[in-house]
């Protein structure tokens, strides 16, 4: 399958196999207008299998919840139809708007507009606790 | 110092800076007596807790600072629907200080977040209790002069209680420490603990599920109340229920300087017939508390004696 180059835009490459969905519907990139290409289960010798996203736009994209999403993910950012940058992603120390509170007994479950905000506590197990009750996210 | 969360947002030697301070004021009261003239202190207690809130109270009018507040969360504004960080702004411009208890954990962190002034978590939930865990390392520190090298023994409800597990937490730190865990499988300490705290750090440890069995060995005996609510079934609560009173008998074998804590209220879990046992520490650790929490006030005003 060929998919065609992007001018510019980005490309997020590395994803985990089968995560590309996901990704596609936290970023909201069903919203945009531009060219977006999901490609699923591409053959990667690093990884066996991976997903790609390429977006067809200069889009500002949170980094920090990419990569708690998925800290192996590669970002190319394309100018001109060339790589202009290539970041690779770790886990952020802080998430915040993604991930909800389940604790019912937290505070997040009653204060109005309050923002669930995660910080990462155990980077090898990849834990995330709630900052205000400090609940596991799951 | 902007906000006490959690015991552990204070290092050992802040610790150790705040139980050498309030052992200095229960020495010499009438150097602080007008520490904090002019300091006012708000108690916003969300859900009613008639001892830590005097507790508050009483250190701040031992300092000489007054106090406003209310004691439950129908006298507050929160009962029209106002949100908690729109309480704590209005608040925030009145006093010079916050001690807040809230149901809901995590609470005083979204207080602290909306206060310019130093705050203070009294109790958030069943999460935190920061000044409870000073009491008990005040009372620790002046029945056996060291928080170092001792055996303490948590008997109880270990699962739930926020109170061992602040203790834990805080006594972990100190060198030489050992830990003996009373509890029923239901009721056990959390494992998510026993690896963060003490697993992770080499520190000793062990669990069984009587008191006699360890009795002559602890240095420090922390109890907890078993309550019912906690069991599956009434047959469990009540095969269990007596396992873990404390009573005269089960103290003759343990050592004669044993300090015995409790955090109150106690319902049923220490005989009264050990009141007058000179190793019940439980009513001392009560008045500690309100030492803790003067010298807390005192550092978290920046008011130095």
């Amino acid at each position: 399958m060929i998919i065609g180059q992007i001018k510019d835009g980005i490309v997020l490459d590395h994803i985990t196999a089968g995560n590309a969905m996901n990704i596609y519907d936290v970023l909201g990139l069903g919203k945009l207008d531009c060219t977006v290409a999901l490609i699923k289960n591409a053959d990667s010798s690093k990884m066996g299998k991976k997903d790609i996203i390429k977006i067809g736009t200069d889009l500002n994209i949170d980094f920090d919840v990419l990569g708690y999403l998925d800290p192996g993910i590669t970002v190319n950012i394309i100018k001109d139809g060339v790589v202009a940058e290539r970041k690779k992603l770790t886990l952020p120390e802080r998430v915040v708007g993604v991930i909800k509170c389940k604790n019912p007994r937290c505070i997040t479950s009653c204060e109005r507009e309050i923002r669930h905000e995660f910080m990462l506590t155990d980077p090898e197990k990849k834990i995330y606790r709630c900052i205000y009750c400090e609940q596991q996210a799951k | 110092m902007k906000k006490l969360m959690n015991i552990t947002d204070l290092t050992v030697e802040e610790i150790d800076e705040l139980l050498a301070v309030a052992q200095d004021i229960i020495a010499n009261p009438e150097k602080y007596q007008d520490a904090c003239r002019h300091k006012l202190l708000a108690t916003l207690f969300f859900e009613p807790s008639t001892r830590t809130r005097l507790s508050f109270e009483s250190a701040m009018h031992r300092l000489g600072g007054s106090v406003v507040g209310f004691s439950d969360s129908n006298s507050s504004s929160s009962s029209k629907g106002e949100s908690l960080a729109d309480t704590i702004e209005v608040v925030g411009g009145y006093v010079d200080i916050i001690a807040m208890r809230h149901p809901k954990e995590g609470a005083p962190v979204v207080a602290a977040r909306h206060a310019d002034i130093p705050v203070i978590n009294a109790g958030d939930g069943s999460h935190n209790h920061p000044t409870q865990t000073l009491a008990d390392l005040l009372t620790i520190l002046r029945t056996k002069k060291r928080l170092n090298n001792l055996t303490i023994g948590m008997c109880g409800d270990l699962k739930f209680g926020r109170t061992v597990h602040s203790l834990v937490a805080a006594m972990a730190r100190y060198t030489g420490i050992k830990f003996v865990f009373i509890a029923p499988d239901e009721l056990k300490f959390p494992r998510y603990i026993i690896e963060g705290e003490l697993e992770s750090r080499g520190i000793e440890y062990k669990e069984v599920s009587t008191m006699e069995e360890v009795m002559p060995e602890l240095d420090v005996l922390y109890m907890t109340r078993v309550q019912q609510e906690r069991f599956f079934n009434e047959a469990d609560y009540l095969r269990l229920r007596d396992t873990y009173i404390l009573t005269p008998d089960k103290l003759v074998p343990a050592k004669e300087d044993l300090t015995i804590m409790h955090p109150l209220p106690r319902i049923n879990e220490i005989s009264v017939a050990v009141d007058d046992d000179p190793r019940a520490c439980y009513f001392a650790q009560t008045k500690n508390g309100m030492y803790a929490r003067m010298a807390l006030i005192l550092k978290m005003l920046e008011v130095n004696v």
